[in-house]
């Protein structure tokens, strides 16, 4: 066990390094470093396209989606590798969000099931973050019950039709393409009549309305589509094989959660290191460091967990569903975090705005999204039973929506 | 021994309920919440003339004379209601103050002015960062005219007139600190509204330049009023804050109910069952540490410190621990801005911090606990 | 509201703090005091004589089982009276813990279902304590589901025959009697085949070998029965009634509960009041507070829960099931208190003295115990059920063992 580089790991970090100190756009990084989860934007510039064009200049210098093969816009590195770039983008990083969809979950869909054709003039674009990518899978009957959903496809010569509505879908109303998942057949069993397809965002009859969320901001939206005509040569996988494709994402989905995941630790302990109370520094309170201890070990257990992941990852080893305890872990601790934080300043603590109550707002914006992160991409009581079931080996839940034809489950208002 | 209210108080709270299910629904708060009023005036009015304003403050002074348990009852029901007014500034701060330590002038002034609706309090005592202590307060008052910065100071800017804590010694004790009565409209005076986590409420900062103010309570004598207010309001607010808990359960709940996943409702998993029965016993604990503060509040008990610590420390762990878990009952739904849950969830955080936060009356239910144990 | 004793309640609380202060065995006050949950012994006698020696006295007197009529050994006392009694009686309770099973579960069962002649018979030395009853529910095979049961009563003339085990039967090793819930029909759907006995422990064909806990006592015990007779004038409701039977018992459990749960609060609070640390005394670092906040408010809801309860009592309403939450909250915090007086006792540095020896002994033992508080009597998950079902009215779990004859529900190696 080390965590030393091997010899071509560190010529990789050299060059990384290197790279990144002649190339990142460093008149952004003292705002991105204060910068934390539900806060993320820049005070001069759209987040966006600050994103877009530090993407661009990664992919021609051979540095994005660096696990990726070269063919596709890649360069075809290992798993360490890709923790070393991690480590050395930093704060940058953070400017990646409005890719990490595409990128960690949509781009392998893609790899796996799209034809050498279409990978090859979809895929570069995706990971140059010219063209970004969203995922529509949940549906207003079906969230943690995605194999609920209803939208429906019906074939029509060499087309699909399609007719529904998706929602909480992140990022559409700047997407270019979606991969999106359809009924094909209600009448076989829930899991075995669904249909994976990509689309254009821009088709006709797709209509994309924002949703405000509970932090102020929008983010998600809802997707409706009215006669959206896609061909058949944008289907991924057989016809009735959609859910196993959508297990695919879904499983990538863990990949790519490792290294940035949020949990407000950092930002605690900087925090408390620089306030002062009225008794002195809260460093110095032992009830602050009980709670400090508390989450740094949590903080650094995630940390070192996915390091296994990645050491199992370079091995060859599929990543399990043991990967699932990050999200997990840290939706609740930002939530405690965030109010610790508050609870530290006194009434004060509720205050927002102003520029000197920076740390207030940072933890006040982590508070208010730290909720998403407990639903967003399988719900806090889903992870749960996914480690209950797929990792301890626990039987499932009592099923009366299996082996019954969809048309057949019992729902409201249908 | 009866520890329940009585079925006037209980008739009581179904008229308050009734009418705030009318008069303040969710669209009411909305209308706050993005900055369309700086709080709701029809209601605020309608509150007065309900009586609700002056439950606690006695006839001669144009109260109802009914009593603290009444006005606990209320609370509860404006924290339900997530009441988007100026109720707690002024009843719970302002009015107790000039109850407890006003004279007959200043209670003949301001009680009426308050139970009538036409006067808005506050209480102006921190400045900045930190919880309520002696020696944070360092706005200075001397020659009946006060100078310095109060921030946050809730409902600030819409006040009439506030209750501002100053300094007046400086020997390093308790009794540096007097309270004064400041006419906010009279000048001296500048209000700035500031943004928070919770906008269906108000928050200020007052500059207070040669502020004319007159004394409230004997000079030195401020931080042991202050305390026995503070003490007075967290009773009240930790009503509020399980009129809310219980609301935000209730939402949880219907919600399980009627949600429909993997063909049965969401309510009939485990997982969604325990965590809303976790979220009953965390709301039924608080409500009987508040009757026990309501009854020390009512009957001015010596352990109304304790209580009123306990009260407020079990409430507001309760509406954070409900409101925090009814997002999660509600999925993707939860955090909308169109669902009413992020309200709560603002309100909960918010109330948690305005009277001093968790780890303030952590630190003293301990203190008096300790000193009750000694005695 | 009000907290305020009536006259009468007045009059009452004189006379038992004053009959109290004459009869009570003062001599094991102090050492009574000091135990806690899992740790209720005295040195030079034996507890189980004192309890049955001071309930006794009691009964005597008119003070056992106050709330029970006076023709079956009580006082005919309202809920009040009840709890004015508790707390007068203060330490002295902690010797009933021997009889609470009998008095809160056993006692009331009989009460509602019982002939006349046995009420007569039975209740008055059960009241005394002269009579120790346990309460044989728990199988192997079901325990938190307890209508899986299977022990079999078959008729046989006048009498039934019992064949069978139970198991965690706290007290059989020293109780006279015991209520029996049997399956007496496995062709019904399982909570329609059962009824409910009490018999003699000391019945042939009765066995009883004590359990080793995990905290090292052996207060319970499995129970075997092997063509035991019961005479049928011993059943306690209808043939197969017996599940509503065991409700009745089981809402009584939580009557019962009211003042009683151990939090350990105010063991560690006394704790801390007198710990010193390496920079001071306990009680007053800022992390020991917070904790002990909590724990306190936790204490302290739980007890003005009950209070709540017990005026709704005195005013006629039937506790709900909203008084579950007095064990769900209780067990887990005890351990969680008990842990960290532990905790707290390694940052002290080495303990030798007696009186450091004295509190390490005591929050271990409750540590070791309390995993069974949240067991016994209902699990937490259990509880947690019931609070949602029954108080929030969410709906109950998908079931694979409803409606269907017992018999025919899938089971793991049944012959
Ligand atoms: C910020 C954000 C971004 C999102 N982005 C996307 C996106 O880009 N694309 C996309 O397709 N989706 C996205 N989602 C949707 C997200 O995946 C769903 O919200 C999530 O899966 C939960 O589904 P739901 O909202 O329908 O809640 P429900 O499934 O209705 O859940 C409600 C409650 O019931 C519980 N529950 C449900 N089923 C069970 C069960 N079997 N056992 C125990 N408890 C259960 C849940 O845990 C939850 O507490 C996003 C959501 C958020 C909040
Ligand atoms: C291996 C796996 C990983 C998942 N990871 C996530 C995740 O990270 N985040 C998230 O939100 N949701 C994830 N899900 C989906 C999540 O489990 C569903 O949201 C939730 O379980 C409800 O779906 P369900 O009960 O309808 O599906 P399930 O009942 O879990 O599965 C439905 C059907 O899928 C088939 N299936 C089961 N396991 C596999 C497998 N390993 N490979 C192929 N087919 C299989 C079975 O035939 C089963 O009948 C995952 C599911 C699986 C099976
Ligand atoms: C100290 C002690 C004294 C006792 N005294 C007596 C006594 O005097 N008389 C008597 O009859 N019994 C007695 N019991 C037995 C006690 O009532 C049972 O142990 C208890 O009901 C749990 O049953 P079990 O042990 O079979 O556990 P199980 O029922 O097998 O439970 C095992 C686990 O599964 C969980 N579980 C089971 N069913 C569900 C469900 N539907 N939903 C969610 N989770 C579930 C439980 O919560 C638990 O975590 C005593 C137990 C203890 C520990």
């Amino acid at each position: 066990m080390n965590f030393d580089d091997t010899p071509q790991e560190a010529a990789f970090r050299t060059e990384a390094r290197a790279w990144i100190a002649a190339n990142a756009p460093k008149q952004y990084e003292a705002e991105l470093s204060k910068s934390s989860l539900g806060r993320i934007s820049l005070a001069k510039d759209d987040i966006v396209d600050v994103g877009k064009a530090w993407q661009k200049q990664k992919a021609e210098g051979g540095w994005a989606c660096l696990h990726w093969p070269k063919e596709y816009g890649g360069r075809g590195a290992t798993p360490i590798e890709k923790v070393i770039w991690q480590q050395e983008e930093g704060v940058y990083g953070k400017l990646t969000q409005p890719f990490q969809i595409g990128e960690g979950m949509c781009g392998p869909t893609v790899m796996a099931f799209g034809s050498e054709e279409h990978k090859r003039h979809y895929l570069p674009k995706l990971a140059s973050g010219e063209q970004i990518w969203c995922q529509l899978f949940s549906e207003p009957a079906g969230g943690s019950d995605v194999a609920g959903l209803r939208t429906r496809a019906e074939k029509q010569g060499d087309n699909w039709i399609v007719n529904g509505q998706k929602i909480w879908t992140s990022g559409a109303h700047y997407s270019d393409y979606g991969l999106l998942i359809t009924r094909t057949d209600p009448n076989v069993p829930k899991h075995k009549g669904l249909t994976m397809f990509f689309l254009d965002m821009k088709s006709k009859g797709v209509e994309v309305r924002p949703i405000k969320q509970a932090n102020g901001m929008q983010e998600f939206n809802e997707v409706y589509f009215t006669d959206v005509v896609i061909p058949d040569s944008q289907r991924l996988g057989n016809v009735g094989d959609g859910w196993n494709v959508s297990l695919t994402t879904l499983m990538n989905e863990r990949m790519s959660i490792g290294a940035r995941l949020a949990t407000g630790f950092p930002e605690i302990f900087e925090f408390c290191s620089s306030l002062m109370t009225e008794d002195g520094p809260a460093i110095d309170d032992r009830a602050t460091r009980s709670k400090l201890a508390g989450w740094a070990v949590k903080a650094s257990g995630l940390k070192y967990t996915s390091y296994r992941a990645v050491s199992a990852l370079s091995k060859g080893e599929r990543p399990g569903p043991e990967n699932s305890i990050g999200k997990l872990v840290a939706g609740v601790m930002l939530q405690d975090i965030a109010s610790y934080a508050m609870d530290l300043q006194g009434a004060a603590g509720a205050l927002t705005g102003a520029a000197e109550e920076l740390a207030t707002g940072q933890f006040q914006q982590m508070l208010l999204s730290a909720p998403s992160m407990r639903i967003a991409g399988g719900t806090d009581e889903i992870l749960r039973n996914i480690i209950a079931e797929r990792v301890l080996g626990l039987p499932g839940d009592i099923r009366v929506d299996k082996d019954v034809p969809f048309n057949k489950i019992p729902t409201k208002g249908r | 021994m009866n520890f329940d209210f009585s079925d006037e108080q209980k008739q009581m709270r179904d008229e308050a309920r009734k009418f705030l299910a009318e008069k303040c629904p969710p669209k009411a708060v909305r209308a706050v919440l993005d900055g369309h009023a700086s709080y709701d005036k029809e209601l605020w009015k309608g509150l007065a003339e309900m009586g609700f304003l002056g439950v606690a403050i006695p006839e001669e002074f144009g109260g109802a004379g009914a009593g603290h348990l009444e006005l606990c009852v209320i609370a509860e029901e404006m924290g339900r209601a997530l009441a988007p007014v100026p109720f707690s500034s002024t009843v719970y701060l302002a009015a107790e103050a000039i109850l407890l330590a006003g004279s007959a002038a200043q209670k003949k002034k301001w009680l009426p002015a308050i139970a009538s609706g036409e006067a808005i309090g506050t209480l102006a005592l921190f400045e900045g960062k930190g919880n309520p202590s002696p020696d944070g307060i360092k706005l200075a008052a001397s020659g009946g005219s006060l100078n310095g910065v109060k921030k946050p100071v809730p409902d600030g800017a819409i006040a009439d007139f506030a209750v501002v804590t100053g300094r007046t010694g400086s020997t390093g004790r308790d009794g540096d600190i007097s309270l004064f009565l400041v006419d906010l409209k009279a000048g001296g005076v500048e209000a700035k509204a500031l943004t928070s986590l919770d906008p269906s409420r108000g928050q200020a900062e007052l500059t207070f330049r040669n502020c004319k103010a007159e004394p409230l309570g004997a000079a030195g004598e401020g931080w042991s009023i202050l305390t026995q207010v503070l003490d007075r309001a967290a009773v009240l607010m930790a009503f509020e804050q399980v009129g809310g808990a219980d609301r935000a359960l209730e939402m949880g709940r219907d919600y399980a109910l009627d949600r429909i996943a993997f063909g049965r409702p969401i309510g009939s998993f485990q997982a969604v069952k325990h965590m809303l029965a976790d979220m009953y016993v965390s709301a039924t604990l608080a409500r009987s540490n508040c009757y026990y503060g309501a009854w020390a509040l009512s009957t001015n008990a010596s352990e109304l410190p304790e209580a009123a610590a306990a009260a407020r420390i079990s409430a507001t762990q309760a509406f954070q621990h409900c409101a925090k878990n009814n997002i999660q009952v509600h999925g993707g739904m939860g955090f909308t801005w169109e669902f009413d849950c992020h309200m709560y969830y603002r309100r909960a955080n918010a109330t948690a911090l305005g009277l001093g936060s968790l780890s303030y009356w952590e630190d003293a239910l301990i203190d008096r606990m300790r000193k009750k144990n000694a005695a | 509201m009000n907290f305020d004793d009536t006259p009468q309640e007045a009059a009452f609380r004189a006379e038992a703090k004053a009959w109290i202060a004459a009869n009570a065995p003062k001599q094991y006050e102090d050492e009574l005091k000091k135990s806690s949950l899992g740790r209720t012994a005295l040195k030079g006698a034996n507890i189980l004589e004192v309890a049955k020696a001071w309930q006794k006295k009691k009964a005597d007197a008119g003070w056992a089982c106050l709330h029970w009529p006076r023709e079956y050994g009580g006082r005919g006392a309202t809920p009040i009276e009840r709890v004015i009694w508790q707390q007068e009686e203060g330490a002295f309770g902690k010797l009933s813990g021997m009889f609470i099973i009998g008095h809160g579960m056993c006692g009331p069962t009989m009460m509602a279902f019982a002939g006349e002649a046995e009420k007569k018979r039975y209740l008055p030395p059960l009241a005394s304590g002269e009579k120790v009853w346990c309460q044989l529910f728990s199988e192997p095979a079901g325990g938190s589901d307890v209508a899986g049961l299977r022990t079999r009563a078959e008729k046989n003339g006048d009498d039934w025959i019992v064949n069978g085990q139970k198991i965690w039967t706290s007290g059989a090793h020293y109780s006279d009697y015991g209520i029996l819930l049997t399956r007496t029909d496995p062709n019904v759907a399982k909570h329609r085949g059962l009824t409910m006995f009490f018999l003699d422990m000391k019945s042939p064909g009765v066995e009883i070998k004590p359990i080793k806990q995990a905290n090292g006592a052996s207060d319970f015990n499995e129970v075997y029965f092997t063509d035991v007779k019961i005479p049928d004038s011993q059943r306690l409701g209808a043939v197969n009634d017996g599940w509503n039977v065991s409700l009745t018992t089981l809402m009584n459990e939580r009557m019962s509960i009211g003042a009683g749960v151990s939090t350990g609060f105010p063991e560690l609070f006394e704790f801390c009041n007198s710990l010193m640390l390496d920079d001071g005394p306990a009680i007053e670092d800022r992390n020991v507070r917070s904790k002990l906040a909590s724990w306190a408010v936790k204490a302290s809801g739980l007890k003005y829960t009950s209070m709540r309860a017990i005026s709704a009592l005195s005013k006629g309403e039937r506790p709900g099931p909203e008084n579950s939450i007095g064990k769900l909250v209780a067990g887990s915090m005890i351990q969680d208190v008990a842990a960290y007086a532990l905790d707290l006792q390694g940052a002290a540095g080495v303990l030798a003295g007696a009186e450091d020896a004295e509190a390490t002994g005591k929050f271990q033992a409750m540590l070791l115990r309390a995993p069974g508080t949240r067991v016994e009597g209902g699990t937490d998950e259990i509880m947690r059920n019931i609070i949602a079902e029954r108080v929030l009215g969410l709906p109950g779990d998908i079931r694979v063992d409803k409606d269907v004859p017992f018999n025919k529900i899938p089971t793991k190696g049944r012959g």
